[in-house]
């Protein structure tokens, strides 16, 4: 690229004139919202879901199992602290940070 | 609404589309929805494709930048295999994106509202990230399952709890966004009767009403706001499942 009117480049004018026209701040849409994800309000939904999801598929399993075996209430009851702990595991793991490969959980 | 009550969830209601030849089928306003979306997302990316320019204009900025957007998403999430699931998630954050905006119009039906579209969209995530996971590995994929580092006498506790972790996401992902949706919906639609009722209610109701009317336009920015940033959690979410996948531990 030629440098050319008083050593600003066409970069620099491309720049300043999309400013001018307010052009800028509009193209990345999608990119605030990156931003403003961890709003404490979502963060606490974050969290509950992934509490309730993972005692959710336990106790599911867990009747499940026992529906099909007819032992009723036996593995109902060893899955729900599994579910449980299997939440704290999810929570854990969105707030823990990944050591390897630098990679951040979302 | 009519009744003094509000009515917040009779518009989640299935109705069947297109008249007698959807009710035949049993085609939904639901299913319409979709085939708005796709068409939409298809006319996006023809029409807005068609000039091929060098200096794009709008329609083909829009499709360029959501094109990229999702790309460097799926590279930067993934890694470099990456590239080979975007077709993936391109379709999957596209047909989710305009879902939820769409349902912000009016006489539009949000389909992303129930918890079966959603759950279906997972259930086909959580398979294809398990048969990736299968297809790359082989068996060895299920060591995923084994966390490093603790002693043998725990496995069998901590095993079951990683599987249960595992097929949480099932929950969690569809969860999120179909509560998130209805959440936004429900609201809008008691904020729009408190605007009804307090109209009617006399000459006292109506500063209130122009209260609720407000915050309902607050509202529908909001959910402008909730409908791209769950698309988008959505779609991240899926490719750092696919990344664990691709990439055991």
């Amino acid at each position: 690229m030629t440098e050319e009117h008083g050593g600003t480049s066409f970069e620099d004018r491309l720049r300043a004139a999309r400013e001018r026209r307010g052009l800028d701040p509009k193209p990345p849409p999608p990119g605030p919202s990156e931003e403003s994800e961890p709003s404490l309000l979502g963060l606490g939904f974050r969290v509950a879901v992934e509490l309730l999801s993972a005692m959710l598929v336990a106790c599911a399993i867990g009747w499940g199992i026992d529906r099909l075996a007819g032992t009723r209430p036996l593995f109902l009851i060893l899955f729900v602290p599994l579910g449980g702990a299997a939440g704290i595991l999810n929570v854990w793991r969105v707030f823990a940070p990944r050591q390897e490969a630098g990679k951040e959980r979302k | 609404m009519a009744s003094g009550n509000i009515d917040a969830l009779s518009q989640f209601e299935l109705h069947t589309a297109l008249g007698e030849a959807g009710a035949a089928v049993h085609f939904s306003q639901s299913n319409l929805m979709m085939v708005v979306a796709a068409v939409l997302t298809l006319a996006l990316l023809v029409i807005g494709m068609r000039p091929r320019a060098m200096v794009p204009g709008r329609l083909q900025a829009a499709a360029e930048m959501i094109y990229e957007f999702v790309y460097s998403m799926c590279v930067d999430t993934i890694g470099p295999e990456g590239r080979r699931f975007f077709p993936f998630i391109f379709t999957l954050f596209l047909f989710i994106l305009l879902g939820n905006l769409i349902g912000v119009f009016p006489y539009f039906f949000t389909f992303t509202s129930h918890i079966a579209v959603t759950l279906a969209l997972t259930i086909v995530v959580v398979l294809m990230v398990t048969l990736v996971g299968l297809a790359i590995h082989g068996l060895h994929w299920f060591s995923y399952f084994v966390p490093q580092g603790v002693p043998k006498a725990l496995l069998p506790l901590l095993v079951p709890i990683e599987v249960l972790s595992y097929l949480s996401r099932l929950i969690s992902l569809s969860v999120r966004l179909f509560a998130n949706m209805m959440a936004g919906h429900v609201m809008l639609e008691v904020f729009g009767a408190f605007v009804v009722m307090l109209g009617a209610a006399g000459w006292y109701g109506w500063l209130p009403a122009i209260f609720a009317f407000g915050v309902n336009v607050i509202l529908i920015g909001f959910e402008i706001l909730v409908a791209v940033l769950q698309a988008y959690v959505f779609a991240i979410l899926s490719c750092i499942y696919l990344h664990d996948a691709v990439h055991l531990h």
